[in-house]
C-alpha cells in the first residue's frame, strides 16, 4: 500500500466530512490539557499535542457504563429480571492516538477477551473502533515505549500511522480497517519519495530522543514470592497517598467495580472504574482485608503490571511505557525505577 | 456466546433459617425459565453470584448438589447490604443468580480415596454439597470411607442440623460433630474446637484426600495436624473467599498473585497455595 499525503487542512476538513460513517475523536486541548473529544465537540482539533492527560482507553472501556436495567414495579411482568441496557456500536475512529495508547488496548484484550470468557461490551466496541496513530516527533522524557515492545512510531496495534511532516500528513495505512477509514477520508495524494524519506527520517530521530531505557529482560524469570518478599516494597510505597491518579490514567489498568443503582421503579447495573490503590477494593464483607496496608496495594499494582502479568501471559509487562503515571503522581513515584529494581532484585 | 454477566431470573422457592442467631439462612431458588436449570450445571466446590436488582450482587458458595433436582440452595450470612436485604426477602419474590462460577473440589482425584471433610462454622455450605452428592447412590461407590469433623461455635450455630442428625444414623459415612461449648446436658456429640477433634478422630492419611473449609482461624491450627497425620500438601484442599465481582476473572479484584480466586479457584490444594503470596 502506498502512504498518502495530505495537507493539514485537507486532513481536518475531510476529517469532519466522514462523521455520517464514523464517529471520528481526536485531541483538543481542554484547559491545560488535552483530551480525545467528539470532531464536532466545537473545539479545535489539536494535533500538536504530546499526550492527552486521560488515556483513550475511556473510548473503549467506559469510566462509567451502564450495563443492565430492570424494572423494580412489581406491577410489571418482568419486575426484578436483568436485562441488557441498549447501546450504540456505531463505527468509531480514534484519530490521532498515541503508538503507546494503541499498543495498550493489546496489552488489555487477552484480559476481556480470552478463550474462557469474552466481555461482551469492551470486544464490541473495540472491534467497532479504528485506531488512526499519530507517531511522536517529540516523546516526552518519562516516556519508555521502545523498552516495552512499542516505540515512538510503533506500527503495534494501529489500522493507520500519521506521520506530522511540519505542514502536512503522510498516512501509511496497516490494516484494512484502516484502508477503509482513509478510504472514506477520501482526498490526499500518492506521497513523494522524498516525503516518505522525511517520515522514515522522522521516525529514527524519536527513537534517538528517546532517553528512558528501561529493564524488563529479567522479570520473567523472578520466583514471584522472592519478589514479593523483596525488602524494598515500604521505601517504594512510603511517599504514596494512594490517591489513584496512576491507575486511572493508565491505559492498561482494567479493574472495574459492578454496582446497582436505582431510581424510583427503575434500576440500572453500572461498571465503573476501579483502582487497587483503594482499601475497599478487597474488602471482605466480614470485615477481613488481606490489602489493609499501603504498601500492600502498591505492590499489588506493580507486581501485577510487571510479574504477575508477565506469568500468566508469557507475553511482556502489562505497561505501554506511556509515562503517564510518572507524569502525574503527586509525590513521584517512578515505575521506571521500581522495575528496574524489581528486574535487578536477586533474593 | 452468552453474556456472561447476565444473570438467570429465579424465584425464591423456599426460606429456612438455619441458626438461633438468625444470622445464616437457607435460600432455595427454582429457575423461572426451566432451560436455564441445564445450562447452570455445576459441580459441588462451586459458587455463583446472587444477584438482587437495584441491590448487587454477592458471590456465594452453592448448598444444594447437582444431584438435588428442581433448584439451586445457598446459605448466606447476613453482613453486608446485598444479604441483609435478602435476608429480609420472602418466598415467591424474583431476583437473579450467575454462574455457575469457578472450579471445583477434585472430584476426579477423589475417586477411590478415602475422603476427610473438615468443616467450621457456616463454610459448610460446598461441605454439604459435597456430601449428599457422594452420598448419592450412583456416586457412593466410587469413594472409600468418608469421615466428617464439623464444628460450630454451640450448637445452635450448626447448619443443616436435621442432615447431620440423619447423617450420623447411617453407616456410610462417620460423623464427628462437635462445638466449642455448650450449656446444653443433653448434647450427646463432642464438645472442643476442629483441629483438635481433628487430631482425636482422624487416624490416618493413607489413601485419603483432606477438604479444609472454615475461617481462618480454623484452617491455620487445622493444617499442622493433617500435616502432622502425614498429609502431603497436594492432598489438602482449601476452598478461599476474596472479595468479587466479575466472577469470571475479568474486573481484575480477586487476584492472589497471578490467579483469580473467582475463576482459577476458590479451590486450591495447599502445595500450590504455599508457591502463592500470601494475601487471602
Amino acid at each position: 500500500m502506498t502512504d498518502k499525503i495530505f495537507t493539514k487542512d485537507e486532513w481536518l476538513e475531510r476529517l469532519g466530512g466522514v462523521k455520517g460513517d464514523y464517529k471520528v475523536f481526536v485531541p483538543v486541548k481542554d484547559g491545560d490539557f488535552h483530551m480525545f473529544a467528539p470532531i464536532d465537540s466545537g473545539k479545535k482539533p489539536d494535533f500538536s499535542y504530546q499526550n492527552t492527560r486521560l488515556s483513550p482507553k475511556g473510548l473503549v472501556y467506559p469510566q462509567s457504563e451502564r450495563i443492565f436495567e430492570y424494572s423494580l414495579d412489581k406491577q410489571d411482568e418482568d419486575a426484578f429480571i436483568v436485562k441488557e441496557a441498549p447501546k450504540d456500536y456505531a463505527p468509531q475512529a480514534v484519530v490521532g492516538i498515541r503508538p503507546c495508547d494503541a499498543q495498550a488496548f493489546q496489552i488489555v484484550k487477552i484480559n476481556f477477551d480470552n478463550k474462557e470468557f469474552r466481555d461482551p461490551w469492551w470486544v464490541q466496541r473495540f472491534e467497532s473502533s479504528v485506531l488512526i496513530g499519530l507517531g511522536c516527533n517529540e516523546p516526552c522524557d518519562t516516556c519508555f515505549c521502545n523498552s516495552v515492545g512499542g516505540g515512538p512510531f510503533s506500527e503495534k496495534g494501529l489500522d493507520a500511522l500519521l506521520f506530522d511532516l511540519g505542514d502536512a500528513f503522510l498516512v501509511r495505512v496497516i490494516t484494512e480497517k484502516g484502508q477503509a477509514f482513509v478510504d472514506k477520508v477520501g482526498g490526499g495524494a500518492e506521497a513523494a519519495q522524498d516525503a516518505v524519506d522525511k517520515a522514515k527520517r522522522l521516525a529514527l530521530e524519536a527513537e534517538g530522543r528517546m532517553t528512558s531505557k528501561v529493564p524488563t529482560d529479567k522479570l520473567k524469570d523472578k520466583v514471584v514470592l522472592d519478589l514479593f518478599n523483596a525488602p524494598f516494597w515500604d521505601e517504594v510505597a512510603f511517599a504514596c497517598i494512594n490517591c489513584g491518579t496512576c491507575t486511572y490514567l493508565c491505559p492498561t489498568c482494567w479493574c472495574f467495580d459492578i454496582q446497582d443503582e436505582a431510581y424510583g421503579k427503575q434500576g440500572d447495573r453500572l461498571r465503573n472504574w476501579d483502582s487497587c490503590m483503594y482499601p475497599l477494593f478487597t474488602l471482605h464483607g466480614s470485615g477481613h482485608n488481606p490489602r489493609d496496608k499501603k504498601f500492600q496495594r502498591v505492590r499489588q499494582r506493580f507486581m501485577h503490571k510487571l510479574k504477575y502479568y508477565v506469568d500468566k501471559y508469557g507475553d511482556g509487562v502489562q505497561c505501554s511505557g506511556c509515562g503517564r503515571c510518572v507524569r502525574y503522581c503527586p509525590v513521584n513515584i517512578d515505575i521506571r525505577k521500581v522495575c528496574a529494581r524489581m528486574n535487578a532484585y536477586e533474593g | 456466546m452468552r453474556n456472561p454477566y447476565l444473570p438467570y431470573p429465579v424465584r425464591i422457592d423456599k426460606i429456612t433459617t438455619e441458626t438461633v442467631d438468625r444470622n445464616l439462612k437457607t435460600f432455595r431458588f427454582v429457575f423461572l425459565n426451566p432451560e436455564d436449570e441445564e445450562k447452570f450445571a455445576y459441580t459441588p466446590g462451586q459458587f455463583a453470584e446472587l444477584s438482587i436488582p437495584g441491590k448487587g450482587e454477592i458471590p456465594i458458595g452453592i448448598a444444594s448438589s447437582p444431584t438435588e433436582k428442581g433448584f439451586v440452595a445457598f446459605t448466606v450470612n447476613k453482613v453486608g447490604l446485598v444479604s441483609s436485604y435478602l435476608h429480609n426477602m420472602q418466598e415467591g419474590e424474583v431476583m437473579g443468580i450467575r454462574g455457575p462460577l469457578g472450579n471445583w473440589y477434585p472430584w476426579d482425584e477423589m475417586e477411590g480415596q478415602n475422603v476427610i471433610i473438615v468443616g467450621g462454622g457456616f463454610a459448610f455450605t460446598t461441605l454439604r454439597s459435597s456430601i449428599i452428592y457422594m452420598l448419592d447412590p450412583q456416586n457412593r461407590p466410587k469413594f472409600k470411607d468418608i469421615i466428617v469433623v464439623y464444628g460450630a461455635r454451640n450448637p445452635g450455630m450448626l447448619l443443616y442440623r436435621d442432615e447431620l442428625a440423619a447423617w450420623e444414623q447411617r453407616d456410610d459415612i462417620h460423623m464427628h460433630i462437635t462445638v466449642d461449648g455448650t450449656d446444653d446436658p443433653d448434647w450427646k456429640y463432642n464438645v472442643g474446637f476442629v483441629p483438635a477433634i481433628t487430631e482425636k478422630k482422624i487416624t490416618s492419611a493413607e489413601d485419603a484426600i483432606a477438604i479444609v473449609c472454615g475461617p481462618p482461624i480454623m484452617i491455620k491450627f487445622t493444617q499442622p495436624v493433617l500435616e502432622k497425620l502425614g498429609f502431603p500438601p497436594e492432598k489438602i484442599i482449601l476452598s478461599l473467599e476474596m472479595r468479587m465481582k466479575c466472577g469470571i476473572g475479568i474486573c481484575g479484584r480477586c487476584n492472589i498473585g497471578d490467579q483469580y480466586v473467582c475463576k482459577d479457584g476458590p479451590v486450591f490444594s495447599l502445595a500450590k497455595l504455599k508457591k502463592m503470596p500470601p494475601e487471602y
